[in-house]
């Protein structure tokens, strides 16, 4: 019966990926769409009931569909695992995965690839999930590189769109983009692959449980090299620095896409990835520490980028960079369960956040300058609502979400000890209140500076809205699981709990990141409420010029990496494919064709010449057969 | 006295002789000539062997090599006739007309 | 004793019979000595006791296969020598005289063969005709049949490839239908 559930929980998505692939190139029909959405909900409806099993029992279920690979001393089965940690990814990934197929009906209504936007956005919601139930690092990559390649379709979904200039379009367009993001994903992907082999090179097995078992008894410069080469996958997938540029280019794609990979799922694959090696992550502390002194980096670092930009779907992209910096903090510090639950927090407010911003996307023609915007919260009540609460829980003020899970990780940071991250957590906090508030001011509050435009918004539909509600609920009530959800996870993972001398100094630190979360906000109401106020000096300095233009690192990358390996990759091609490769090949078939044609002349249709080529062989083979005969 | 060996070489000499003919004649008739000396050398090879093992089944070979002789001189001279009045000549070199 | 002489007689005869057969310039001498050595061969048969092998030469070889090439001699001027181009002749004589020699050798060598057994034994107190007829007729049946299926084939080839007239009928009297058709058209 548990097993019907997992095949249901996963197979679900992919029939309905397949079901709209049939119709991928008719034009748009509805009941595509509510097909999708309704296969998906299935897959939700299971993983919840296979969730309720697993919390009542406390036993993972393990199913294994078939035997892939069995050769020689190889043995890998197409398995999966649905235990705790597994099973709270699932129901996180199909709630948040049904609401956006939901919104994708109504968002997608005026494109003609209706249908393919289906199919790629079930197809990737499979892929994940085989990433997330696999109970081996084959299956686990195998999702891997499926949520990859689904994340460049969905983000080159538009690849009619030209390219541009940088200066106009910082991601120059969406199949550059969607090329970028792969690139750098399989960049990263090669680390990974590196860490798989050292690991199944050194313990024979890619079973997260035999590997796990076995580690104990590994050389210590063993086990930090597989953890750091199974980071830099993580680096990839999750977008740290310095592999970060391509989460904010693949904002090219739509804005259901930007809320479910880009929030909620795919990139927290990377975080999920150390989750699930905790073993791993656990018995090498130094490379612990640099994944959590890179994740504080990284959270303030985006943070910091997000303050000036003018992009609405840019600067959630950059707090989605900032807060998975934060996980990342609390697993490198060995806080596990507490990554885990702010990843969950996280995708159900980030979630909101940008299918809201979709709202205001959608109403506004696609436009996307926040300067262009103000004062919609007039005519769009329930968005302006909805991206309210998500704000709200963004920055981490109680009761929301946010507040639970975020001061879990900043208590850790004190608690370890590690009061410089501390530090520049608690300020990220006060930034992230800011910009996330900057941003709903500007475009709800304020002067009414698009009516010079000519638009004129509207709210979205009635369904779409509704369909956001759960999510804007968690958003509201999902931090006051977190006593339980900590019982009920530390069965799997292991527990963190916080010193006694932490539990003293609780309410003071609290109020430390209250007070700069809310001064955040109090300092937006200040400069952005009442409306715009442009300062030329201010944006021309050297430090907001600095952060417009994203440390101009995609202009560094460009210049030192892309331009020089397209100048190899010429190089090679004309001197050594051309030459070499091309030369031998062609030397080969000139050969034989002259050969052909040389031996041409023995056909001079002359019997008599025949006869004595005839009587040469024959008298050659009676030669040969006499020698043998004498020697042999 | 006269043992096997020398009927065999004898058999030799006679094909070296026909495969000479064959090698050197220019004029299909000739050719066909020195055919019959190849086909006629082989024959004796199979009655002297099996003279000497006490075995029938040289003979029989030997009978179907003439009869497959005789059908292909009939064959070969009827084309032959064909090719005179299609040519004019008997001759291999006018005949090379599958030049390639 | 007689067989010997016989031998060496048979032998040397047929060699230089073939030779001139080989190397002749004249087409009527070349068939003659091919004729007369055919005969010498029938002889070779006969000392090896293969009575019916060498009637049979005698009777198809030299008296069909013979009489066919006679007629086709009449393509040419029998008086005329041929002129025949300039062959290689040192490439010619040196593979023929190079399969003669690793022939010889070859067979010249004393044939050691132990325990062969006879497939088709001969037997010394029936006649070699009988002998043959009986192996012929019961073992090598099917050949045989197939043998005298391909002469037919063969007979009808040659007659088809050399006829003229072919389509013309050679048996009805054309001329009546003639007739016939003439009346009905005056009817």
């Amino acid at each position: 019966m548990m097993e019907t559930l997992v095949y249901i929980a996963l197979f679900a998505p992919f029939a309905g990926s397949l079901f709209a692939a049939l119709f991928g190139m008719s034009k748009r029909q509805v009941f595509v769409g509510i097909v999708a959405s309704a296969l998906l909900f299935i897959s939700f409806v299971a993983s919840v009931m296979l969730a309720i099993y697993v919390v009542k029992t406390g036993t993972p279920i393990h199913v294994t569909m078939m035997e892939w690979i069995n050769a020689g001393d190889i043995r890998i089965p197409f398995g999966f695992v649905v235990d705790q940690v597994s099973v709270t990814m699932m129901v996180v990934v199909t709630l948040v995965s049904t609401v956006v197929h939901i919104y994708s009906i109504g968002y997608m209504d005026h494109d003609k690839s209706f249908n393919r936007f289906f199919s790629y956005l079930s197809a990737f919601v499979f892929s994940m999930l085989v990433l997330v139930m696999s109970d081996n690092f084959l299956g686990l990559f195998i999702g891997w590189e499926g949520v990859g390649v689904c994340s460049w379709l969905l983000v080159g979904f538009w690849y009619h769109k030209p390219d541009q200039p940088r200066e106009v379009n910082p991601s120059i367009s969406p199949s550059w983009a969607a090329n970028e993001a792969f690139i750098m994903n399989r960049i990263a992907d090669l680390g990974m692959l590196i860490g798989i082999f050292i690991i199944y090179w050194n313990t024979g097995t890619l079973q997260y449980d035999e590997v796990f078992a076995q580690l104990p008894y590994l050389p210590q410069w063993i086990l930090d090299a597989a953890a750091i080469a199974l980071f830099i996958g993580a680096m990839g997938k999750s977008a740290q620095f310095p592999l970060h540029t391509w989460l904010t280019d693949a904002m090219e794609g739509p804005t259901p896409v930007s809320a479910l990979i880009h929030a909620a799922t795919m990139v927290t694959a990377g975080v999920f990835l150390v989750i699930r090696a905790n073993p791993l992550f656990a018995m090498t502390p130094e490379v612990s520490f640099f994944i959590a002194a890179l994740g504080t980096f990284v959270a303030f670092f985006a943070a910091s980028m997000a303050l000036v930009n003018r992009d609405l779907k840019r600067i959630i992209a950059f707090s989605t960079l900032s807060q998975l910096g934060y996980m990342f903090a609390a697993a490198g510090l060995g806080a596990y369960w507490i990554a885990l639950f702010h990843l969950a927090a996280h995708a159900f407010f980030k979630a909101l956040l940008f299918l809201g911003a979709g709202n205001v996307m959608h109403a506004m023609h696609d436009e996307l300058d926040i300067f262009k915007m103000g004062g919609l919260k007039k005519v769009m009540k329930w968005t302006y609502l909805y991206m309210g609460i998500a704000s709200l829980a963004l920055a981490g003020i109680p009761p929301f979400a946010g507040f639970f899970s975020k001061d879990a990780i900043i208590e850790t940071a004190f608690n370890e000890g590690t009061y410089v991250l501390w530090i520049i957590l608690v300020v990220t906090a006060g930034m992230t209140a800011f910009y996330s508030f900057r941003q709903v001011f500007l475009t709800f509050l304020g002067d009414e500076r698009y009516k010079a435009l000519g638009i004129h918004p509207h709210e979205m539909y009635k369904f779409v809205l509704v369909a956001m509600s759960p999510l804007a609920v968690l958003a509201i009530i999902a931090g006051f699981f977190q006593p339980w959800f900590h019982e009920f996870i530390t069965t799997l993972l292991p527990d963190y709990e916080m010193s006694h001398h932490t539990h003293e100094l609780i309410l003071v630190l609290t109020a430390i990141v209250l007070a700069f979360a809310v001064g955040g906000i109090v300092l937006a109401y200040k400069m952005y409420a009442k409306g715009l106020k442009r300062d030329p000096k201010v944006e021309n300095s050297f430090i907001y010029r600095l952060l417009a233009n994203q440390y101009y690192i995609p202009q560094l990358y460009e210049e030192m990496i892309s331009k020089p390996y397209a100048m190899i990759s010429e190089a090679l091609w004309q001197k050594v494919d051309l030459k070499i490769v091309d030369a031998t090949v062609d030397t080969i078939a000139k050969f034989f064709y002259h050969t052909g044609d040389g031996v041409r002349k023995m056909q001079t249709g002359n019997l008599s010449n025949y006869l004595n080529w005839m009587a040469v062989g024959g008298v050659a083979l009676l030669v040969v057969a006499a020698l043998s005969a004498v020697i042999g | 006295m006269i043992g096997l060996e020398h009927y065999l070489i004898v058999s030799a000499i006679l094909f070296s002789i026909g495969l000479v003919g064959v090698l050197r004649r220019r004029n299909l008739l000739m050719l066909f000539f020195a055919t019959e000396v190849m086909l006629n050398a082989v024959n004796i090879a199979f009655a002297a062997i099996s003279h000497y093992y006490n075995d029938l089944t040289g003979q029989m070979f030997a009978f179907f090599i003439i009869a497959i002789a005789a059908s292909e001189v009939a064959v070969g001279l009827g084309i032959l006739i064909v090719l005179y009045k299609k040519y004019g000549s008997l001759d291999l070199d006018d005949l090379a007309s599958m030049k390639g | 004793m007689y067989e010997t002489i016989a031998f060496y007689l048979f032998s040397a005869l047929t060699i230089g019979l073939f030779l001139i057969t080989v190397m002749s310039k004249n087409v009527l001498y070349a068939m003659t000595s091919l004729a007369a050595g055919m005969v010498l061969i029938s002889g070779f048969f006969f000392i090896l006791g293969a009575d019916f092998l060498g009637v049979v030469q005698l009777i198809v070889y030299v008296g069909a296969i013979m009489a066919l090439y006679s007629f086709a001699m009449m393509f040419f001027d029998a008086t005329r020598d041929i002129k025949e181009r300039n062959t290689n002749s040192a490439l010619v004589f040196a593979l023929g005289g190079l399969s003669a020699l690793v022939l010889v050798l070859m067979f010249a060598a004393p044939i050691y063969s132990e325990n062969i057994k006879a497939l088709y034994p001969m037997h010394e107190s029936i006649g070699n005709a009988q002998d043959v007829g009986i192996v012929l007729f019961t073992k090598y049946l099917v050949p045989f049949e197939v043998a005298a299926v391909m002469l037919l084939v063969a007979m009808i080839a040659g007659i088809i490839l050399a006829g003229k007239k072919m389509d013309q009928s050679l048996t009805e009297d054309l001329s009546a239908d003639d007739e016939i058709l003439t009346t009905k058209d005056a009817k």
